[in-house]
């Protein structure tokens, strides 16, 4: 890879993160969010693979081999298991924001994260921290798809996302926090994603269905 | 030997983890093993204590763990209410008819929940830090599920979502004070220590610090129960089981604000005090606004409970504001006493609720001459949170409004301090309904309530002293909290 082409590839590789994140909000269809998810766990690896070719380091090219297999493989299919039988017919049906308007959010969420990430590219401008802007605004996106839908899974996937943004952000502006961090972090997430996993399934069986409509009894 | 004293923290409740594990939970035998447990826990904690005090700060190679006067005064309150909350998980275990593998459940995740708070307070740098507090949201998850009903499975829902969310907000923020700490020519490690990165304050850059800094803080609060991502706090504490509510309210909320006066002590030195007061400030009033407000309406004792440890982290959050040397001291004597009485509370309330329908104030009537010893219990636990002398909770409570007035404060502590009244009015009257009024009609059914045993009531008495006592003197802990106190607040 040469030096002109880095920025090209790099650039290519956080175009296709920040437009997964805006299909989860466009998309319906559980099954298709999930997809999408796993899509853009293997955009965030090739992230961090460009970065450790660009700065020839073995341990970032290994870091990178982890992250897709957790990312685009284990967190996919353990959310796919949480969907159950049900994958077909599973959608997302009243979210409290709609489609139209999430999309415009989106947008503006986006502006927002470029307007946040201002000190952060000044500090060090370099083409990777160029594209803080777009895993910032996968962070925003990833907390708004977590407080405006309704259905359980979806709001997983919410939480999945503003995970992905934060590890992008970690990489691009630091080549990633200390190993035993980042092995920490990975560690904690899926067990997080197990443990939701587990309530899905009990939620399921103690309500009939996993829509959080439902979960009306803890109030003031 | 100090490495010893560092490592027992963690190791002691991993091996009641590990025996929990493998031989169950036996009600005359294993269940004491959690106590025995805790008990060396807290002797660990009084050796470090006395280590810390006499020779400074000590740490494991690499500076993975460490110690100073503030982790040891925090690890005192993770093990004195941890000692309390295992002396009463076998009654309470026994009076809920809980089968043998939910109890040994209990038992495990329990005890894994003990050893994360100590790692957090123990920890050496801010990504272990991290990773421990985020621990304690995924060991707790099924603690606040245990009993599987509907309204438990849905605060464990919230609880797992609304704070893993939040955690990761505070990760972020600790990712680009790693990145700010890179170009100020640290590295590894070193970049996320708070002494180290305290020392190269002025290199920081103040912009990228300032973001950092505020995400760090408002991710940690959220598990500290301040607004805006408060929302998980009222459903977890109500539906956990007593002696996890108790553990939960206790000490993880503690080490939640405890991961936020680190953050602080970073953040002072390169941004200046300024702008954590405005910050923690607005947060604490708005706290405490909030939990004022919804307790004055409030039905469920349980749920009363849980908004008075709102008001108190509210109360909290503001010493931290104030930030001096006299505000982090009333501070700590706060999470101490608070810690203490608000155990008592939840483990009284957990009795009282096995005895009645519901968790509902109505249900619960003139329980002083039913149930004189539990009512009392109860009584003097609530009487203690309202800051009545001698509890702990009084001294502290003159402390804080002390070191406002001296800071220059005046106005946001009489704020507080008007809601914290407020608070004050409600809970006394919610609390009086409960214990006093006419006797209800005998059960139509005929059965009269389980009796309440003295030997129950021990844990809950202890507690009681513990509170008083640190109320009256704070006799040998006296230099620690001193120590402790100078480590992150301003002159």
């Amino acid at each position: 890879m040469t030096d002109t082409s880095y920025p090209l590839y790099l650039d290519l590789a956080a175009g296709l993160f920040l437009l997964t994140a805006v299909g989860v909000l466009w998309r319906h269809q559980l099954a298709a969010m999930i997809r999408l998810f796993a899509l853009q766990g293997a955009a965030l690896a090739a992230i961090v693979a460009i970065l450790g070719v660009h700065q020839h380091s073995l341990e970032l090219i290994l870091v990178a081999l982890g992250l897709g297999v957790l990312r685009a493989g284990i967190l996919p299919y353990l959310a796919a298991r949480a969907l159950g039988d049900s994958a077909a017919e599973a959608r997302e049906t009243r979210p409290v924001v709609n489609v139209a308007a999430s999309l415009l959010a989106a947008a503006a969420l986006t502006l927002l994260a470029y307007a946040v990430t201002q000190p952060l590219v000044a500090l060090a401008p370099s083409p990777a921290t160029a594209i803080l802007p777009a895993a910032v605004a996968v962070v925003l996106i990833g907390f708004f798809t977590l407080v405006t839908r309704r259905r359980a899974l979806s709001q997983v996937v919410g939480f999945l996302l503003l995970d992905n943004g934060i590890t992008a952000t970690a990489f691009l502006a630091a080549a990633g926090v200390p190993l035993i961090v980042e092995l920490g972090v990975s560690f904690d997430l899926l067990l997080v994603v197990l443990v939701l996993q587990v309530l899905t399934t009990r939620l399921r069986t103690a309500f009939g269905s996993s829509d959080l409509d439902e979960l009306r009894e803890l109030h003031d | 030997m100090t490495i010893l004293l560092l490592l027992a923290p963690i190791g002691l409740p991993l091996a009641a983890a590990l025996l929990y594990a493998v031989a169950g939970w036996r009600p005359r035998t294993t269940a004491w093993a959690g106590v025995a447990s805790t008990a060396l826990l807290a002797a660990d904690a009084l050796g470090l204590a006395g280590t810390v005090t006499r020779a400074g700060p000590v740490h494991t190679a690499g500076a993975v763990l460490r110690a100073d006067a503030l982790s040891a005064w925090m690890l005192l309150g993770v093990a004195a209410v941890a000692l309390l909350a295992c002396w009463a998980s076998p009654a309470y275990l026994a009076a809920g008819h809980t089968s043998a593998a939910q109890a040994r459940w209990y038992a495990i995740l329990l005890h894994l929940f003990i050893a994360a708070m100590a790692t957090a307070v123990l920890a050496g740098n801010l990504g272990i830090l991290w990773v421990a507090v985020e621990a304690t949201t995924i060991v707790t998850a099924f603690l606040v599920g245990h009993h599987r009903s509907r309204t438990a499975l849905e605060a464990a829902w919230k609880y797992v979502v609304i704070c893993s969310a939040a955690i990761a907000i505070a990760f972020l923020g600790l990712v680009l004070l790693y990145y700010a700490a890179q170009h100020a020519g640290l590295s590894g490690e070193e970049a996320l220590d708070w002494t180290v990165l305290a020392g190269h304050a002025g290199q920081l850059d103040p912009a990228v610090t300032r973001i950092a800094v505020g995400l760090a803080v408002i991710g940690f609060g959220a598990k500290a129960g301040l607004v805006p991502l408060h929302a998980w706090l009222p459903d977890a504490h109500s539906q956990a089981p007593a002696p996890v509510s108790a553990l939960m309210s206790g000490v993880l909320l503690p080490v939640a604000l405890y991961a936020v006066l680190r953050v602080k002590s970073v953040a002072d030195p390169a941004l200046g005090a300024g702008y954590l007061r405005t910050l923690l400030t607005i947060l604490a009033l708005a706290t405490l606004a909030l939990a004022a407000v919804l307790l004055i309406g409030q039905r469920d004792f349980k749920r009363m409970l849980a908004y008075s440890s709102m008001e108190h982290m509210g109360l909290i959050a503001l010493a931290a504001a104030i930030g001096t040397r006299l505000a982090i001291a009333a501070l700590l004597l706060h999470m101490a006493g608070h810690g203490l009485a608000k155990t008592v509370a939840f483990l009284s309330s957990g009795h009282i609720l096995h005895r009645h329908a519901g968790s509902r104030i109505a249900d619960v009537r003139a329980l002083a001459t039913r149930m004189p010893l539990l009512a009392g219990l109860f009584g003097l636990a609530v009487l203690a949170l309202l800051g009545f002398p001698p509890a702990a909770l009084f001294a502290s409570e003159l402390g804080i409004a002390h070191a406002g007035a001296d800071a220059g404060m005046s106005w946001a502590t009489a704020a507080a301090f008007v809601f914290v009244v407020v608070a004050f009015a409600a809970i006394t009257a919610h609390t009086g309904r409960m214990l006093l009024g006419p006797p209800p009609a005998a059960a139509a059914d005929g059965t009269a309530p389980a009796v309440f045993a003295p030997a129950t009531a021990l844990p809950l008495v202890a507690g009681l002293l513990g509170v008083v006592a640190l109320g009256i003197t704070l006799g040998p802990v006296a230099g620690l909290l001193q120590a402790a106190a100078s480590t992150v607040g301003a002159p």
